[in-house]
Protein backbone atom coordinates (compact mmCIF):
# COMPACT_ATOMS: atom_id res chain seq x y z
CA UNK A 1 0.00 0.00 0.00
CA UNK A 2 1.36 3.36 -0.96
CA UNK A 3 1.92 5.85 1.86
CA UNK A 4 1.00 9.52 1.83
CA UNK A 5 2.53 11.70 -0.85
CA UNK A 6 4.58 14.72 0.21
CA UNK A 7 6.06 17.73 -1.53
CA UNK A 8 8.64 20.31 -0.43
CA UNK A 9 9.00 23.91 -1.58
CA UNK A 10 10.97 24.43 -4.82
CA UNK A 11 14.77 24.83 -4.59
CA UNK A 12 14.64 28.64 -4.85
CA UNK A 13 12.67 28.79 -1.57
CA UNK A 14 15.58 27.44 0.44
CA UNK A 15 19.25 28.12 1.15
CA UNK A 16 21.47 25.38 2.47
CA UNK A 17 24.98 25.50 3.90
CA UNK A 18 26.90 22.42 5.03
CA UNK A 19 28.19 22.68 8.60
CA UNK A 20 30.42 19.62 8.97
CA UNK A 21 28.02 16.63 8.96
CA UNK A 22 24.95 18.82 9.50
CA UNK A 23 23.19 21.28 7.22
CA UNK A 24 21.97 24.77 8.02
CA UNK A 25 18.70 25.13 6.10
CA UNK A 26 17.02 28.50 5.64
CA UNK A 27 13.36 28.18 4.64
CA UNK A 28 12.43 31.49 3.00
CA UNK A 29 8.60 31.11 3.02
CA UNK A 30 8.55 30.82 6.84
CA UNK A 31 11.76 32.77 7.55
CA UNK A 32 12.93 29.95 9.81
CA UNK A 33 16.32 28.28 10.06
CA UNK A 34 16.68 24.56 10.71
CA UNK A 35 19.72 22.44 11.50
CA UNK A 36 19.24 19.16 9.64
CA UNK A 37 21.00 15.82 9.92
CA UNK A 38 21.17 13.37 7.00
CA UNK A 39 19.05 12.17 5.30
CA UNK A 40 16.68 15.15 5.90
CA UNK A 41 18.46 17.52 3.43
CA UNK A 42 18.49 14.77 0.79
CA UNK A 43 14.76 14.11 1.32
CA UNK A 44 13.98 17.83 0.92
CA UNK A 45 16.04 17.94 -2.24
CA UNK A 46 14.26 14.86 -3.63
CA UNK A 47 10.84 16.41 -2.93
CA UNK A 48 11.62 20.01 -3.96
CA UNK A 49 8.70 20.82 -6.26
CA UNK A 50 8.30 17.08 -7.08
CA UNK A 51 5.62 15.23 -5.05
CA UNK A 52 6.35 11.68 -4.01
CA UNK A 53 5.73 9.05 -1.33
CA UNK A 54 8.38 7.38 0.82
CA UNK A 55 9.37 4.69 -1.70
CA UNK A 56 9.76 7.25 -4.48
CA UNK A 57 11.85 9.45 -2.19
CA UNK A 58 14.04 6.46 -1.47
CA UNK A 59 14.42 5.70 -5.16
CA UNK A 60 15.31 9.33 -5.97
CA UNK A 61 17.87 9.49 -3.20
CA UNK A 62 19.19 6.04 -4.17
CA UNK A 63 20.06 7.36 -7.64
CA UNK A 64 22.73 9.56 -6.06
CA UNK A 65 23.53 8.04 -2.67
CA UNK A 66 24.14 4.54 -1.49
CA UNK A 67 21.68 3.65 1.24
CA UNK A 68 23.10 0.87 3.34
CA UNK A 69 20.34 0.29 5.85
CA UNK A 70 17.75 -2.49 5.42
CA UNK A 71 15.06 -0.47 7.14
CA UNK A 72 15.62 2.58 4.93
CA UNK A 73 11.92 2.82 3.91
CA UNK A 74 10.84 3.03 7.57
CA UNK A 75 13.57 5.59 8.29
CA UNK A 76 12.47 7.74 5.34
CA UNK A 77 8.84 7.57 6.50
CA UNK A 78 9.88 8.63 10.02
CA UNK A 79 11.95 11.57 8.69
CA UNK A 80 9.03 12.62 6.45
CA UNK A 81 6.77 12.78 9.51
CA UNK A 82 9.35 14.97 11.29
CA UNK A 83 9.77 17.25 8.28
CA UNK A 84 5.99 17.59 8.02
CA UNK A 85 5.79 18.57 11.71
CA UNK A 86 8.56 21.16 11.10
CA UNK A 87 6.59 22.61 8.18
CA UNK A 88 9.25 21.74 5.59
CA UNK A 89 7.14 19.23 3.64
CA UNK A 90 3.37 19.06 3.20
CA UNK A 91 0.90 16.52 1.90
CA UNK A 92 0.69 16.64 -1.88
CA UNK B 1 15.73 68.91 27.06
CA UNK B 2 19.53 68.87 26.74
CA UNK B 3 21.08 66.90 23.92
CA UNK B 4 24.34 65.12 23.13
CA UNK B 5 25.26 63.59 19.80
CA UNK B 6 27.77 60.81 19.66
CA UNK B 7 29.18 58.47 17.05
CA UNK B 8 30.43 55.05 18.04
CA UNK B 9 31.90 53.17 15.10
CA UNK B 10 29.36 53.25 12.26
CA UNK B 11 26.41 54.10 14.50
CA UNK B 12 25.39 57.58 15.65
CA UNK B 13 23.14 58.43 18.56
CA UNK B 14 21.29 61.51 19.69
CA UNK B 15 20.75 61.38 23.41
CA UNK B 16 18.38 63.81 25.07
CA UNK B 17 17.85 64.14 28.78
CA UNK B 18 15.53 66.09 31.05
CA UNK B 19 18.45 66.34 33.52
CA UNK B 20 21.95 67.68 32.89
CA UNK B 21 23.71 65.13 35.14
CA UNK B 22 23.55 61.97 33.01
CA UNK B 23 24.63 63.88 29.88
CA UNK B 24 27.56 65.52 31.69
CA UNK B 25 28.71 62.08 32.80
CA UNK B 26 28.22 60.68 29.30
CA UNK B 27 30.20 63.56 27.79
CA UNK B 28 33.12 62.86 30.18
CA UNK B 29 33.00 59.13 29.55
CA UNK B 30 33.00 59.55 25.78
CA UNK B 31 35.50 62.44 25.63
CA UNK B 32 37.45 62.25 22.36
CA UNK B 33 34.74 60.39 20.43
CA UNK B 34 33.76 61.89 17.08
CA UNK B 35 30.65 64.04 16.71
CA UNK B 36 27.68 62.40 15.06
CA UNK B 37 27.02 63.10 11.43
CA UNK B 38 23.40 64.13 10.97
CA UNK B 39 20.96 62.55 10.71
CA UNK B 40 21.60 60.28 13.68
CA UNK B 41 20.73 56.59 13.37
CA UNK B 42 19.02 56.40 16.75
CA UNK B 43 17.49 58.68 19.34
CA UNK B 44 17.47 57.99 23.08
CA UNK B 45 15.54 60.13 25.54
CA UNK B 46 15.81 60.12 29.31
CA UNK B 47 12.55 61.44 30.66
CA UNK B 48 10.84 61.63 34.05
CA UNK B 49 8.71 58.52 34.63
CA UNK B 50 5.94 61.01 35.66
CA UNK B 51 6.11 64.81 35.25
CA UNK B 52 6.70 65.47 38.96
CA UNK B 53 9.39 62.78 39.08
CA UNK B 54 11.70 65.22 37.35
CA UNK B 55 12.19 66.90 40.73
CA UNK B 56 10.70 64.65 43.38
CA UNK B 57 12.77 61.43 43.87
CA UNK B 58 13.84 61.82 40.22
CA UNK B 59 13.12 58.69 38.23
CA UNK B 60 14.53 58.14 34.74
CA UNK B 61 12.47 56.38 32.08
CA UNK B 62 14.17 55.33 28.84
CA UNK B 63 12.44 56.35 25.62
CA UNK B 64 13.54 56.65 22.00
CA UNK B 65 12.95 55.30 18.51
CA UNK B 66 12.60 51.82 19.97
CA UNK B 67 11.57 50.95 23.46
CA UNK B 68 10.16 48.16 25.58
CA UNK B 69 6.95 48.88 27.50
CA UNK B 70 8.03 47.15 30.70
CA UNK B 71 11.47 48.73 31.18
CA UNK B 72 11.52 49.83 34.82
CA UNK B 73 12.61 53.44 35.44
CA UNK B 74 15.92 53.99 37.23
CA UNK B 75 16.83 56.49 39.95
CA UNK B 76 18.61 59.60 38.69
CA UNK B 77 21.84 58.39 40.33
CA UNK B 78 21.85 55.66 37.63
CA UNK B 79 21.09 58.10 34.80
CA UNK B 80 24.33 57.21 33.01
CA UNK B 81 23.33 53.53 33.08
CA UNK B 82 19.91 54.49 31.70
CA UNK B 83 21.62 56.25 28.77
CA UNK B 84 23.80 53.20 28.11
CA UNK B 85 20.80 50.88 28.34
CA UNK B 86 18.90 53.18 26.01
CA UNK B 87 21.66 52.95 23.40
CA UNK B 88 21.74 49.14 23.75
CA UNK B 89 18.00 48.98 23.32
CA UNK B 90 18.06 51.00 20.09
CA UNK B 91 20.74 48.71 18.69
CA UNK B 92 19.08 45.47 19.82
CA UNK B 93 15.66 46.42 18.47
CA UNK B 94 16.47 48.66 15.53
CA UNK B 95 19.80 47.76 13.95
CA UNK B 96 19.32 46.33 10.45
CA UNK B 97 22.56 47.22 8.64
CA UNK B 98 24.69 44.64 10.43
CA UNK B 99 24.25 41.20 11.90
CA UNK B 100 24.36 42.01 15.59
CA UNK B 101 26.03 39.53 17.92
CA UNK B 102 26.00 39.88 21.66
CA UNK B 103 29.77 39.58 21.83
CA UNK B 104 32.97 41.39 22.70
CA UNK B 105 35.73 41.80 20.14
CA UNK B 106 39.41 42.69 19.97
CA UNK B 107 41.77 42.96 17.00
CA UNK B 108 45.41 42.37 16.20
CA UNK B 109 47.09 42.74 12.78
CA UNK B 110 43.75 43.27 11.06
CA UNK B 111 42.24 40.05 12.42
CA UNK B 112 39.51 39.96 15.03
CA UNK B 113 38.82 37.72 18.00
CA UNK B 114 35.11 37.42 18.86
CA UNK B 115 34.24 36.60 22.46
CA UNK B 116 30.70 35.49 23.14
CA UNK B 117 28.74 33.66 25.81
CA UNK B 118 26.16 34.22 28.52
CA UNK B 119 26.26 37.08 30.99
CA UNK B 120 28.92 36.39 33.60
CA UNK B 121 31.21 34.47 31.23
CA UNK B 122 33.67 37.36 31.41
CA UNK B 123 33.36 38.77 27.89
CA UNK B 124 33.70 42.42 28.89
CA UNK B 125 36.52 41.93 31.36
CA UNK B 126 38.52 39.72 29.00
CA UNK B 127 38.11 42.12 26.06
CA UNK B 128 39.07 45.09 28.25
CA UNK B 129 42.11 43.23 29.61
CA UNK B 130 43.28 42.34 26.11
CA UNK B 131 42.61 45.95 25.07
CA UNK B 132 45.21 47.08 27.61
CA UNK B 133 47.72 44.44 26.49
CA UNK B 134 48.49 45.07 22.87
CA UNK B 135 45.16 44.24 21.28
CA UNK B 136 42.80 46.83 19.87
CA UNK B 137 39.50 46.88 21.77
CA UNK B 138 36.56 46.81 19.32
CA UNK B 139 33.63 46.51 21.72
CA UNK B 140 32.30 44.59 24.70
CA UNK B 141 28.56 44.55 24.06
CA UNK B 142 27.74 44.16 20.38
CA UNK B 143 29.84 42.86 17.51
CA UNK B 144 28.67 44.15 14.13
CA UNK B 145 29.12 41.74 11.22
CA UNK B 146 28.84 43.39 7.80
CA UNK B 147 26.09 41.79 5.72
CA UNK B 148 27.99 42.36 2.48
CA UNK B 149 31.66 42.17 3.46
CA UNK B 150 31.52 39.73 6.39
CA UNK B 151 33.92 42.00 8.25
CA UNK B 152 33.67 42.85 11.90
CA UNK B 153 32.97 46.54 12.48
CA UNK B 154 34.05 48.13 15.75
CA UNK B 155 31.50 49.45 18.21
CA UNK B 156 33.79 50.49 21.08
CA UNK B 157 31.37 51.62 23.75
CA UNK B 158 32.53 52.29 27.29
CA UNK B 159 33.13 48.95 29.05
CA UNK B 160 30.79 48.16 31.90
CA UNK B 161 32.98 46.58 34.61
CA UNK B 162 31.83 45.02 37.83
CA UNK B 163 33.46 46.74 40.78
CA UNK B 164 35.55 43.68 41.69
CA UNK B 165 36.93 43.49 38.13
CA UNK B 166 38.37 47.01 38.47
CA UNK B 167 41.26 45.59 40.49
CA UNK B 168 42.49 44.03 37.24
CA UNK B 169 43.06 47.53 35.81
CA UNK B 170 45.35 49.27 38.31
CA UNK B 171 47.16 51.34 35.69
CA UNK B 172 44.33 53.02 33.78
CA UNK B 173 44.16 56.80 34.03
CA UNK B 174 41.39 57.89 36.44
CA UNK B 175 39.82 60.17 33.80
CA UNK B 176 38.95 57.06 31.78
CA UNK B 177 36.62 55.85 34.55
CA UNK B 178 32.97 56.81 34.93
CA UNK B 179 31.24 57.33 38.27
CA UNK B 180 30.66 54.43 40.65
CA UNK B 181 27.13 53.16 39.98
CA UNK B 182 25.68 51.31 42.95
CA UNK B 183 22.56 49.15 43.06
CA UNK B 184 22.44 48.27 39.36
CA UNK B 185 21.02 44.89 38.21
CA UNK B 186 24.68 43.75 37.97
CA UNK B 187 25.63 45.13 41.38
CA UNK B 188 28.15 47.95 41.70
CA UNK B 189 29.62 48.80 38.30
CA UNK B 190 31.90 51.36 36.77
CA UNK B 191 32.42 52.26 33.13
CA UNK B 192 35.86 52.33 31.50
CA UNK B 193 36.49 54.43 28.41
CA UNK B 194 38.35 52.42 25.74
CA UNK B 195 41.91 53.65 25.22
CA UNK B 196 42.95 56.23 22.62
CA UNK B 197 43.89 53.62 20.02
CA UNK B 198 40.44 51.98 20.22
CA UNK B 199 38.75 55.35 19.66
CA UNK B 200 41.14 56.55 16.94
CA UNK B 201 40.77 53.31 14.93
CA UNK B 202 37.03 52.74 15.44
CA UNK B 203 36.37 53.10 11.70
CA UNK B 204 38.72 50.27 10.77
CA UNK B 205 36.94 46.91 10.39
CA UNK B 206 38.75 43.61 10.87
CA UNK B 207 38.50 40.13 9.46
CA UNK B 208 37.09 37.64 12.00
CA UNK B 209 39.71 34.97 12.80
CA UNK B 210 38.57 33.16 15.97
CA UNK B 211 35.29 32.79 17.88
CA UNK B 212 35.79 32.20 21.59
CA UNK B 213 33.24 30.87 24.10
CA UNK B 214 34.74 31.55 27.53
CA UNK B 215 33.47 30.04 30.77
CA UNK B 216 34.56 31.57 34.05
CA UNK B 217 34.46 30.01 37.48
CA UNK B 218 37.01 30.27 40.30
CA UNK B 219 36.93 26.45 40.61
CA UNK B 220 37.65 25.69 36.94
CA UNK B 221 40.91 24.25 35.64
CA UNK B 222 42.11 26.02 32.47
CA UNK B 223 40.93 24.05 29.44
CA UNK B 224 40.33 24.40 25.70
CA UNK B 225 37.78 22.55 23.58
CA UNK B 226 37.11 22.92 19.85
CA UNK B 227 33.53 23.95 18.98
CA UNK B 228 32.20 22.65 15.67
CA UNK B 229 30.65 24.91 13.04
CA UNK B 230 27.09 23.65 13.66
CA UNK B 231 27.36 24.35 17.40
CA UNK B 232 28.91 27.77 16.76
CA UNK B 233 26.07 28.52 14.35
CA UNK B 234 23.36 27.59 16.86
CA UNK B 235 25.05 29.47 19.71
CA UNK B 236 25.47 32.59 17.57
CA UNK B 237 21.83 32.57 16.43
CA UNK B 238 21.02 32.65 20.15
CA UNK B 239 23.57 35.44 20.71
CA UNK B 240 22.16 37.59 17.91
CA UNK B 241 19.44 40.11 18.61
CA UNK B 242 18.49 40.64 14.96
CA UNK B 243 19.21 37.32 13.18
CA UNK B 244 15.52 36.51 12.67
CA UNK B 245 14.62 40.06 11.60
CA UNK B 246 17.40 40.11 8.97
CA UNK B 247 16.00 36.96 7.32
CA UNK B 248 18.06 35.59 4.44
CA UNK B 249 20.89 38.17 4.56
CA UNK B 250 21.33 37.24 8.23
CA UNK B 251 21.54 33.56 7.34
CA UNK B 252 24.11 34.30 4.62
CA UNK B 253 26.26 36.45 6.95
CA UNK B 254 26.16 33.98 9.82
CA UNK B 255 26.85 30.85 7.75
CA UNK B 256 29.76 32.65 6.08
CA UNK B 257 31.16 33.55 9.50
CA UNK B 258 30.90 30.06 10.99
CA UNK B 259 32.20 28.21 7.94
CA UNK B 260 35.28 30.46 7.70
CA UNK B 261 36.17 31.05 11.34
CA UNK B 262 37.10 28.35 13.90
CA UNK B 263 35.40 28.17 17.30
CA UNK B 264 36.98 27.33 20.65
CA UNK B 265 35.58 27.12 24.18
CA UNK B 266 37.84 27.93 27.11
CA UNK B 267 37.49 27.42 30.85
CA UNK B 268 39.37 29.76 33.15
CA UNK B 269 39.55 30.77 36.79
CA UNK B 270 41.57 34.00 36.56
CA UNK B 271 42.04 36.82 34.08
CA UNK B 272 45.70 35.88 33.67
CA UNK B 273 44.76 32.33 32.67
CA UNK B 274 42.25 33.64 30.13
CA UNK B 275 44.80 36.00 28.54
CA UNK B 276 47.39 33.19 28.35
CA UNK B 277 44.85 30.82 26.72
CA UNK B 278 43.85 33.48 24.19
CA UNK B 279 47.48 34.17 23.25
CA UNK B 280 48.12 30.45 22.79
CA UNK B 281 44.99 29.89 20.68
CA UNK B 282 45.76 32.96 18.59
CA UNK B 283 49.12 31.49 17.65
CA UNK B 284 47.43 28.21 16.69
CA UNK B 285 44.94 29.83 14.29
CA UNK B 286 47.46 32.10 12.57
Amino acid sequence: MAGPRFVADPPEAARTVALETLTAFYHAPSGTTHILAPPAPQILEALAGRPGEADEVLARIGERFELASDDAPAAIAARLAELEAAGLVRRA
Amino acid sequence: MRRLELRIGPVSFRIGSAWAGPLDQLECLYAGYPAAEAPCDFTVRLEPARPWRRFLRPSVAIAGDYWLPDTAPLPLSLGLLAAEMGMNLQMALGQRRYLLLHAAAVEREGRALLITGPSGAGKSTLAALLGERGWRFMGDEFALVGLDDGLLHAFPRAVSLKNEALALFPDVAPERLGPLLEGTPKGTIRHLRPNDEAVARMDQPASPALILFPRFDRELEPAVRPVGAAEVFVRLTQASTNYVALAEPGFAALTRLVTNVPGRAIDYATGEQAVALVERLWEEVR
